[in-house]
């Protein structure tokens, strides 16, 4: 690892200047848990380091029923999950962030990060997607806004530009009747990147039996986290009966374009995305019923 | 949980101290090798080959001498020529001109992750920069990962000085096949041909590391007067000073090594890999070179335990004896020969009374780092094979698999493949412990659950071992001994030396001295150091006892055989004194007492185990829970329970982990994808239950207290117990590892399950 420059900024344009100025080679700092690794490991290399802990905005963390959640993008895991009622609000959110290393990790890492280093194996990704978030992003042409369904373009790239920076997440209100589950699989219990995800939103009409609307993600089954729209299309209007969680697996399966690699097999990643989509539907509705798992 | 007879006959062995180097262990304070600051002290990094199989036609350094804090640079250049020198290292013998171009590769790289040259510099990151700067001139070659690829005529040769040793014949074309044994006995055709019931399966299994947490690390200081001094985190610190003097072609006497407290070696740190390299590099610099591995070199650049193919044959009668074994074993040795077929071929029968068996074994070159032993190398892979065989043939001849291992058990008298007729040994035992445990009473409920059960060999080593004492005149006993401390053997040495005197452990003060500071001591590998280090402490008491005797009959004046010694006490018409008491008095009676021993016990303590597990398999993503698992043992003698449970546990955990999910996973162009522990999955607390032990003690009649060896035994049958679990749990048998999720699912869709 090389010698590097070190820089805090205060405010969102003091960041957007000093990495407009360097471009590739400035990188944003949040909590560092991939940045770090890369930097130590010659994956990445830098000549100037940005701190953005110290810039409010990128450190808020907003909630409101009837307003919804603004999550600053250098917030680390651990705020959400210990904010219950943030947790209730998105669970599929919550979800992620609890399982994104361990404790010490948790307290670094942030899901903007997460979002940033653009890894198609990330857990927050298809969460983020299912809860249909929004990357509020500032940059040396101003502000401008992308779904994070849009966000990502290839394997640790995304659409940010020459300076550009991720300020914050916005999600809508949590509707009535809706829910959220994320799961992924790892060979281990903990401390493992996913084989495959699987992220899904759910929201049912008042008597708790039909889908109205969904959104189900993948995480590691292509280039890039996936917004599985054959799924949630499918899903709109159907019965909330495990028959329907079924079908929506096999269409999850052949929406997955999955690589066999160190981590998995391609048909055994394809078989896992319909698994898991089954599996993170199933929890879903239950919680829009209003069971707590 | 266990069953010992602690406390019946001992009054030190079989209890539980706070072993000796507990606090420094827990505080943070011990020193390991990386922690050594040494004043002027640089560091120094590696240049490793990007190619599995290369032609170095030319290394260039001069851009990376000129850089700024660079200090020294070493290559091929630096290392003498030991064309066709073979070493004894104690525990096998070396050719030296393979382990010098294993720690500076010469001509070719024959692996990623082969070091090619090192640089010292003012700190680390000039180093690695100083590395980049250097030109290496590689002409890639193909690369044969794949043993099976690797023996066919016309694969890409590593080495084209290696010819196959069959028998004590070579052939006369260079080949990747180094050695062939072969091992028969009886007819087997003929009962073959007799038996009523034959299975046979081929199995393979990936490369796997040691995983030792501490990474490898060197300090050397050669001074101004020419004399080398290292300090490295080695198994074994005469055969770490034999190697460096032997690669530099200095005398043992000009090269003191310094054993640092050690985070794991499991048979990995026995070959030097940078203690040569540092050494080169601090006498070009003067100064001390400090280099320390990074994980990827760790499992890039060091010594994984051979993957494998296998095929194994058993027949058996109706009646449930078995009459006939036939085993084929190919490991890949690794980019050098030298891997761990011989005893993989000597254990893969081992458990069993075969009259008739015949085994062939294959060492085999592939472009892969060269291998090392693990924790009884080479008989885990055996063991898949052959223990699943059985577990399959138990089935089709409907026998209990308890019963049907018991039936057929290696006892007393029992002669292995490879010749040798065991002693009183405890394989029955460990199956009868089995079939009384509480595990195996306990019926398993629930779907897709399964129990398996396998059992396992190791030889368990001798050798030489070196130790002294000095008694204080508080009535302590000061211990220097050789062996570095790996699994708590300052405790079960020093207990041993205890209960000779009489005295309590913890009035013994063991010291792991330098090379300089003991006599030679051969390597903490082989399950050797509390059978064989203990025996020497069991010496130095006897000797410490004699001369204490005499001073007794000095104090008394009286003969010395009319005095008795009864636990800690000295008596003698009607005198009485203590240990302790007599200590203060040697002043008066003719000065220090020092005990001393040296020994070199032969042959094997035979170490058998047997393991039990329940697993639960997810029919939908095949991931294998291990819901519950006990390790039987035979220990002969227990001398600390608390650390040879520890050692039970720990190598059932490392099978597990070989079991499930651990492989070097390569690329088409044999590089390593998954060289960190995020990847190369070992298991986590999180991953196993609690490891349940029994201790069967079935005294070793070789050893004065009776001991065997432990630490090896208990990775060996993991594997095959696991996979006759899945088997229960899933109708599927698995012949191959790891038996990971992807691979499994596999075989439960292939089957229908």
């Amino acid at each position: 690892m090389k010698d590097f420059e070190f820089q805090t900024a205060t405010t969102v344009d003091e960041a957007v200047s000093l990495l407009a100025a360097r471009g590739e080679r400035a990188k944003v700092l949040t909590g560092g848990t991939d940045l770090l690794v890369q930097l130590r490991e010659g994956m990445r290399e830098a000549d100037m380091i940005v701190d953005v802990k110290k810039i409010d905005e990128l450190m808020q963390l907003a909630y409101a029923a009837d307003k919804g959640l603004t999550l600053g993008a250098a917030v680390p895991c651990y705020r959400i999950y210990g904010n219950s009622e943030i947790a209730a609000a998105y669970p599929a959110l919550a979800d992620s962030a609890r399982i994104i290393g361990g404790w010490q990790i948790q307290s670094r890492a942030s899901v903007g990060g997460n979002l940033c280093n653009s890894s198609p194996a990330a857990d927050t990704i298809p969460s983020l997607i299912a809860l249909d978030a929004v990357c509020h992003l500032a940059g040396p042409q101003g502000r401008r806004t992308v779904p994070v369904a849009e966000f990502c373009t290839a394997p640790g790239k995304n659409v940010l530009g020459r300076g550009e920076i991720l300020a914050t997440l916005v999600f809508p209100a949590p509707a009535d009747n809706s829910g959220s589950a994320y799961l992924r699989f790892i060979p281990r219990n903990e401390m493992d990147i996913a084989v495959a995800g699987a992220g899904s939103w759910v929201r049912l009409n008042a008597a708790g039996d039909t889908i109205e609307a969904a959104r189900v993600a993948l995480a590691a089954v292509a280039p890039k986290p996936l917004a599985a729209t054959s799924v949630s299309e499918f899903l709109a209007g159907r019965p909330a009966v495990e028959q329907t969680y079924e079908e929506a697996a096999e269409l999850a399966k052949n929406a997955a374009t999955p690589i066999s690699d160190k981590r998995g097999t391609a048909d055994y990643r394809r078989h896992l995305a319909g698994v898991l989509t089954r599996r993170t539907l199933a929890i879903a509705v239950a919680r829009a019923r209003g069971q707590q798992l | 949980m266990s069953s010992t007879t602690e406390g019946t006959k001992y009054k030190v062995i079989g209890t539980r101290p706070v072993r000796h180097d507990g606090a420094d262990k827990v505080t943070g304070r011990a020193v390991y090798g990386a922690d050594l600051r040494l004043s002027g002290m640089v560091r120094g990094r590696i240049l490793r080959s990007p190619h599995a199989h290369a032609r170095i036609k030319s290394i260039d350094t001069s851009a990376a001498e000129q850089l700024p804090g660079v200090l020294a640079v070493a290559t091929r250049n630096d290392l003498p020529n030991l064309k066709d020198k073979i070493a004894n290292l104690g525990e096998g013998a070396v050719n030296l001109a393979h382990l010098s171009a294993n720690v500076l590769a010469h001509d070719k790289a024959l692996y990623k992750g082969h070091a090619v040259a090192a640089v010292a510099a003012i700190n680390n990151h000039v180093a690695e920069e100083a590395l980049a700067l250097i030109k290496v001139d590689y002409e890639p070659l193909p690369a044969v990962m794949d043993l099976t690829e690797a023996m066919r005529d016309g694969a890409p040769l590593l080495h084209d000085d290696v010819h196959t040793n069959s028998m004590g014949k070579k052939s006369e074309k260079p080949s990747n096949i180094s050695t062939h044994i072969h091992f028969e006995t009886g007819d087997v055709d003929d009962a073959f041909a007799k038996a009523d019931v034959i299975v046979e399966r081929e199995f393979r299994t990936a490369s796997v590391h040691q995983g030792y947490i501490e990474p490898h690390v060197a300090t050397a200081l050669w001074n101004a007067d020419g004399h080398l001094t290292v300090w490295c985190a080695t198994q074994g610190s005469f055969t770490a000073r034999q190697q460096t003097s032997e690669l530099l072609q200095i005398p043992v006497s000009r090269v003191t090594v310094v054993p640092c407290e050690i985070g794991g070696g499991f048979g990995g740190k026995i070959a030097v890999y940078l203690e040569p390299v540092a050494a080169i590099l601090s006498r070009k610099c003067g100064r001390p070179v400090q280099l320390v591995m990074n994980r990827d070199e760790v499992f890039e650049g060091t010594g994984p335990t051979p993957g494998s193919a296998t095929r194994v044959k058993l027949g058996a009668t109706n009646d449930g004896k078995l009459v006939a074994g036939e085993a084929w074993l190919a490991y890949d040795a690794g980019a050098f020969p030298g891997g761990m077929i011989g005893p993989g071929c000597m254990c893969v029968f081992s458990c069993y009374e075969f009259p008739n068996a015949r085994v062939d074994g294959y060492d085999v070159l592939v472009n892969k780092p060269k291998t090392q032993a693990y924790r009884a190398p080479g008989a885990t892979q055996a063991a898949f094979a052959c223990e699943t065989v059985i577990d399959e043939l138990a089935e089709r001849l409907g026998v209990d698999p308890i019963e049907f291992r018991l039936n057929n058990a290696a006892k007393e008298g029992t002669r292995r493949v490879d010749g040798p007729v065991y002693p009183r040994v405890g394989l029955v035992e460990t199956l009868e412990a089995a079939r009384n445990s509480e595990h195996w009473k306990t019926p398993l409920e629930g779907p897709h659950r399964g129990r398996g059960i396998a059992s396992g060999y190791w030889f368990n080593i001798g050798l030489k071992s070196s130790a002294a004492a000095n008694v204080n005149p508080d009535g302590t006993v000061s211990l220097i001994e050789g062996s570095t401390d790996i699994g708590g053997t300052r405790a079960s040495i020093a207990m041993q030396l205890a209960e000779t005197l009489g005295i309590r452990a913890e009035d013994v003060k063991p010291r792991v001295a330098d090379t300089d500071g003991v006599g030679y001591t051969d390597v903490t590998g082989g399950s050797r150091v509390t059978f064989a280090t203990g025996m020497a402490a069991h010496e130095v008491g006897l000797d410490i006892q004699r001369q204490m005797t005499e001073r007794a009959a000095a104090l008394w004046e009286c003969d010395v055989e009319s005095v008795e010694v009864e636990g800690n006490t000295y008596k003698a018409n009607g005198n009485s004194i203590t240990f302790a008491e007599l200590a203060g008095k040697l002043g008066q009676t003719g000065g220090p007492v020092v005990g001393r021993a040296a020994v070199d016990p032969q042959g094997s303590s035979h170490g058998f185990g047997t393991h039990l597990v329940d697993v639960e398999v997810d029919p939908d993503t095949a991931k294998v829970t291990i819901l519950r698992y006990t390790a039987i043992q035979d220990v002969g003698t227990a001398i600390h329970p608390a650390y040879v449970e520890g050692q039970m546990q720990g190598g059932a955990v490392q099978g597990i982990g070989w079991a499930l999910n651990e492989e070097y996973f390569f690329d088409d162009q044999g590089h390593m994808q998954n060289a960190s522990y995020l990847d190369y999955r070992m298991p986590t607390s999180l991953d196993v239950p609690m490891i349940d032990t029994i201790i069967v003690e079935v005294p070793n009649p070789a050893h004065p207290f009776g001991v065997r060896g432990v630490g090896e035994t208990p990775i060996i049958a993991p594997p095959a117990a696991i996979a006759n679990a899945i088997h229960g749990a899933t109708g599927v048998r698995m012949h191959e590892l790891p038996m990971s999720p992807p691979r499994l699912w596999a075989q439960m869709n292939k089957n229908g399950s």
